[in-house]
């Protein structure tokens, strides 16, 4: 009898907490973030930074009420910075795991590689990291810097400040190719030379003969976009041949913290212009800081990717909450009007409806034989005008490609 | 003239040095064992991970060099006893065990260490020839090749050991029959291939970013340096390096780093092609 009565409330009690928990889940299906970063690999020291951006920030969100009521769930797969390994999993998360929105890419060459993926589907992807620019397709949204903010002021201060004799040390595939293309652009307006360029293979990392091929071509500065762990060991390199010219860099400092883990003065007269780096003194950075190294104590160097990839959450909450609705469409109706901005640690910032990109605050950085970064010069908000000036307008026709200065788009009759 | 000269001499040390301390752990483990050991680069990384962290502690260089060479090498012993011992007869799972070790090494590295260690800094000293600037401990580092050549030279053929090694590779069942401790022979070959790779590690640390694979920027040049000097690391390793080393360095100050490499791995698969047995069974057909 007792028995039986005992059996009877478990019952009734499991039935009413079913019925809660559906009730619930119908309320509030969480809303589902793909995230590709690499945390293994190569390129670990510079990814993991990027999954704790976004991982602070769902756990922010989520805390103050999730997008729409909805809670947000981040479903994170490691490519190991393998191109393979990204359309995978790109494709695992569109087709298995039903994605609202895929987040990620480290290297310009796995972004080109998930694109054509995430193009035939209707979900938004956000790529966070500053790159080449030039991509103009409707499906992706940038988040980080791109060329008019970084090498348009960075290349005219130290052309003005060095000299006009450039070289150029790159990485060889298409991040590296497509930024010596726009130093050359930018160099012949203002006169200058590049003396050298130089492509070096992924996973070089001897340059005993690139440093006195730079000194055999005596130029005034160096632009570093080398890439990867390995080809930053030019650095302690050329420092022990005693090489000590002034460099300039689209991802040295901010990105790769390099001032961080290589023994002073390696990184000495290191010039990069940067939206955002640990350094940056605000109280709207400092809060954010505090935030981030209470949730990840150990983290070496907040870099302007784990930044970006933080803020890319943000974006996107605004741009679902103001669209009330997940759908590219909607999402991108709304980015039509101009008004997808929020105030990020770093200001204020926005995505341009023609490009799809993001407009950021600049500064130009250095940094110094004791490796303390100094605030050179503040530009200001630079919006991303280049792909609209070319003829991308992305509320318009959606282009689906990659522009580069010497690959503009056909003049549309 | 002279100028240039020696910038062609300093960049074949250079790129020679890179070869030789690369390739001479692996050689001595393939030509002894018939072991290609894929856990090479991350006895590497060890070599350089100890060198750094007791140069952190407060070790002086050198003597943190020293540390590291032989924590690889002790290291090694122990992989040889607890995993290589029981696959000498199956290369190919040898293989695959050692991959597997490698895998689950950068791994575990990464979890516990993080994702880079600081670095040192390359120790002071540099001097100026004509126009150019050179650092010394590049120098150094060519010494360290050849010291390593020296001491593999000295300790197969020069020492007890080393004649009970070489007989222990030319006929295991022969040399256990006279009383030779083949067991032992083995565990402290593989230790001394491991020492050589700590060695290489350690050398190149204070010149590299540190992270739990930086041995994979070194896997490439030791494999095409053991595949073209063949099994006998005696007579293959320092040949071997030389010749690559020489188009190497021609390649990449004529046509730059890509042209380089690419001209130095289409080298390889020409010898490869024409000395299947390696530069070594060429040398030992020769003189037999």
């Amino acid at each position: 009898m007792k028995l039986h009565h005992k059996l009877a409330s478990g019952l009734a009690a499991g039935i009413v907490l079913a019925a809660l928990s559906t009730g619930a889940a119908l309320a509030a299906d969480p809303i589902k973030i793909g995230l590709l970063e690499d945390i293994s690999g190569d390129l670990a020291l510079i990814g993991k930074p990027k999954l704790n951006g976004s991982q602070l920030a769902v756990e922010e969100i989520n805390n103050a009420g999730g997008i729409l009521g909805r809670k947000i769930e981040l479903i994170h797969l490691d490519p190991q910075g393998d191109n393979a390994r990204y359309q995978e999993f790109a494709r695992r998360l569109v087709s298995k795991d039903k994605v609202d929105v895929l987040i990620g890419g480290i290297t310009s060459a796995s972004r080109e590689a998930v694109r054509p993926i995430i193009d035939r589907t209707d979900i938004p992807y956000f790529y966070t990291n500053q790159y080449e620019g030039g991509v103009c397709d409707a499906n992706m949204i940038s988040n980080g810097a791109i060329p008019e903010q970084q090498f348009s002021t960075l290349i005219p201060y130290m052309v003005e400040t060095f000299g006009k004799k450039v070289y150029v040390v790159a990485a060889d595939y298409n991040f590296g190719q497509l930024s010596a293309e726009w130093n050359r652009m930018i160099l012949k307006d203002l006169g200058g030379t590049v003396v050298g360029e130089e492509f070096i293979p992924l996973g070089v990392s001897q340059f005993a003969q690139t440093i006195q091929n730079i000194q055999k071509a005596k130029p005034d500065w160096i632009l570093t976009i080398n890439v990867g762990a390995a080809q930053d060991s030019f650095f302690e390199q050329a420092a022990a041949a005693k090489l000590n010219l002034p460099m300039g860099s689209s991802i040295k400092i901010m990105l790769g913290f390099e001032h961080k883990r290589f023994a002073p003065p390696a990184l000495n007269r290191m010039h990069a212009a940067a939206n955002w780096f640990e350094e940056i003194d605000t109280p709207e950075a400092n809060d954010f800081k505090k935030r981030w190294h209470a949730k990840f104590p150990n983290e070496t160097y907040i870099n302007d990717m784990g930044y970006n990839a933080y803020t890319a959450l943000y974006m996107y909450k605004q741009m679902v909450e103001a669209a009330k609705s997940t759908k590219l469409a909607d999402l991108r109706k709304f980015i039509a009007t101009g008004n997808a901005c929020i105030e990020a640690p770093e200001g204020k910032i926005c995505i341009d409806p023609k490009s799809q990109h993001t407009s950021h605050r600049m500064r130009l950085i250095s940094v110094d034989e004791k490796h303390q970064v100094k605030v050179i010069k503040d530009y200001g908000v630079i919006q991303p005008y280049w792909l609209g000036q070319i003829g991308c307008d992305l509320t318009k026709h959606n282009d689906k490609k990659q522009y580069s200065p010497t690959d503009l788009p056909k003049k549309k009759t | 003239m002279l100028v240039e000269i020696f910038s062609i001499l300093y960049q074949f040390a250079d790129v020679f040095a890179f070869l030789i301390l690369s390739a001479a752990g692996l050689a001595i483990i393939f030509g002894m064992m018939g072991v290609i050991n894929m856990a090479h680069g991350e006895l590497i990384m060890c070599g350089a991970y100890v060198t750094v962290g007791l140069v952190h502690g407060g070790f002086p260089l050198p003597l943190a060099q020293l540390c590291g060479t032989v924590a690889a090498g002790v290291i090694g012993v122990i992989i040889e006893v607890l995993l290589v011992r029981k696959l000498y007869k199956r290369p190919l799972d040898s293989l695959l065990a050692t991959w597997g070790l490698s895998l689950v090494v950068t791994q575990g590295m990464l979890i516990i260490f993080g994702s880079s260690l600081a670095g040192i800094g390359t120790p002071e000293g540099s001097f100026v020839v004509g126009p150019y600037t050179y650092s010394t401990y590049r120098l150094v580092l060519f010494g360290g090749a050849v010291a390593a050549l020296a001491l593999i030279y000295f300790i197969f053929m020069r020492t007890r050991f080393g004649i009970h090694a070489r007989a222990t590779m030319q006929n295991a069942a022969i040399a256990q029959a006279l009383g030779v401790k083949v067991g032992n022979i083995y565990a402290l070959s593989f230790g001394i291939g491991a020492a050589l790779a700590g060695f290489c590690g350690a050398l190149y640390a204070p010149t590299m970013t540190l992270i739990p694979t930086m041995g994979a920027t070194f896997i490439v040049e030791s494999f095409v340096t053991v595949v073209v000097g063949g099994a006998n690391v005696l007579l293959g390793t320092a040949p071997a390096g030389l010749l690559l080393a020489a188009v190497r360095t021609l390649l990449n100050a004529s046509q730059g780093q890509i042209v380089g490499q690419i001209g130095m791995l289409l080298a390889v698969i020409v010898i490869i092609r024409l000395l299947p047995e390696g530069i070594s069974g060429l040398l030992a057909r020769r003189t037999r």
